[in-house]
């Protein structure tokens, strides 16, 4: 029962069935963001206080929510690899730094892009802008410290640990809201409450939000792919492979 | 539908410079990095031809000094 969780630590076999997932996953990416950006544009009412640009909401809420997720996803792999020694969770963990950095930048520009008809301000220095700014450093710090050592191993190792220590992050900014005086307003949808919020921008909200989910696993397998290739260029399989093209 | 004619969901009630701007931004970003990664792998394949060629040249050029050295000693 457990084999295939114990092949999915296997290079060759990762990079067998992520090619057979692929496909699925890019047309469903395909079709869950247009349904979203139809949902979100066409079919979702307007805020009684902001208008249209709660529109921004469909895209700057994914964003946020995958850059946490995919930090949470990349330091635990990254602990796995780093007390387990499995090849799998570090070409994981290293693959997820580029694709969460781009949601945290993407979240962060279109929050300022929204701050500005709504709050008067692209930017303020409060507790959840400044914490979400450093989840960004943190990401390039752990891109920068991965590409410092010339030994993959101690790089993968040291970048672990970076990871492992900025989870501390994670619930600052999602408590950063209720902890301090803050511009930025508090969650919306929880797991213990009813959401405050129309059902069709709940719709539209929700189907953007597994949109984003299955275009980070596509842009990840892609990515893991690649870094396979890489790392296992000298085992006879990615030779048989590249050169019989 | 919230609109009731094309130019008002161009100008989104006033807002539209900031709504379009950010779905740009953001839809600009993820399918240019879709794309970038989706090539990535087909490029290191590219660069690990290479480098197989290379490794099989310096092979090939070792098993000559080899040969070489072992008749000399010879």
């Amino acid at each position: 029962m457990w084999t295939w969780f114990y092949q999915l630590a296997s290079p060759k076999w990762f990079y067998q069935f992520s090619n057979k997932l692929l496909p699925w996953f890019r047309a469903a990416t395909f079709i869950l963001f247009a349904a979203g950006l139809a949902l979100g544009l066409l079919f979702s009412p307007l805020d009684y206080q902001q208008g249209n640009t709660v529109r921004i909401l469909y895209i700057h809420v994914p964003a946020a929510f995958l850059s946490m997720f995919v930090y949470v996803l990349m330091a635990l792999s990254g602990g796995i690899g780093f007390i387990w020694r499995i090849k799998m969770a570090h070409i994981v963990s290293v693959s997820c730094a580029p694709i969460g950095a781009i949601f945290t930048l993407l979240a962060l520009i279109t929050g300022a892009i929204w701050g500005k008809p709504t709050w008067g301000t692209y930017w303020v220095w409060d507790a959840r802008l400044t914490s979400f700014l450093i989840l960004l450093f943190l990401y390039l710090g752990f891109m920068a410290l991965h590409n410092a050592f010339d030994d993959r191993k101690t790089a993968d190792r040291a970048a672990a640990i970076l990871a492992l220590v900025g989870l501390v992050n994670i619930p600052i900014i999602h408590f950063s809201v209720e902890w301090w005086n803050s511009l930025h307003q508090g969650a919306t949808i929880s797991k213990f409450e009813k959401p405050s919020m129309d059902a069709d921008m709940l719709k539209a909200l929700l189907t953007m939000i597994v949109a984003f989910q299955v275009y980070f696993v596509t842009v990840l397998l892609q990515r893991v792919k690649a870094e396979i290739l890489l790392r296992e260029k000298l085992s006879g399989w990615v030779k048989k492979l590249v050169t019989n093209q | 539908m919230y609109f009731q004619s094309f130019k008002e969901f161009i100008e989104m009630g006033g807002h539209g410079f900031y709504v379009w701007l950010c779905y740009g931004v953001v839809l600009s970003g993820l399918v240019s990095y879709f794309i970038y990664s989706k090539q990535l792998a087909k490029r290191n394949q590219r660069n690990l031809i290479k480098f197989y060629k290379r490794m099989d040249a310096r092979s090939q050029l070792n098993a000559n000094n080899q040969l070489n050295a072992n008749n000399e000693a010879q």
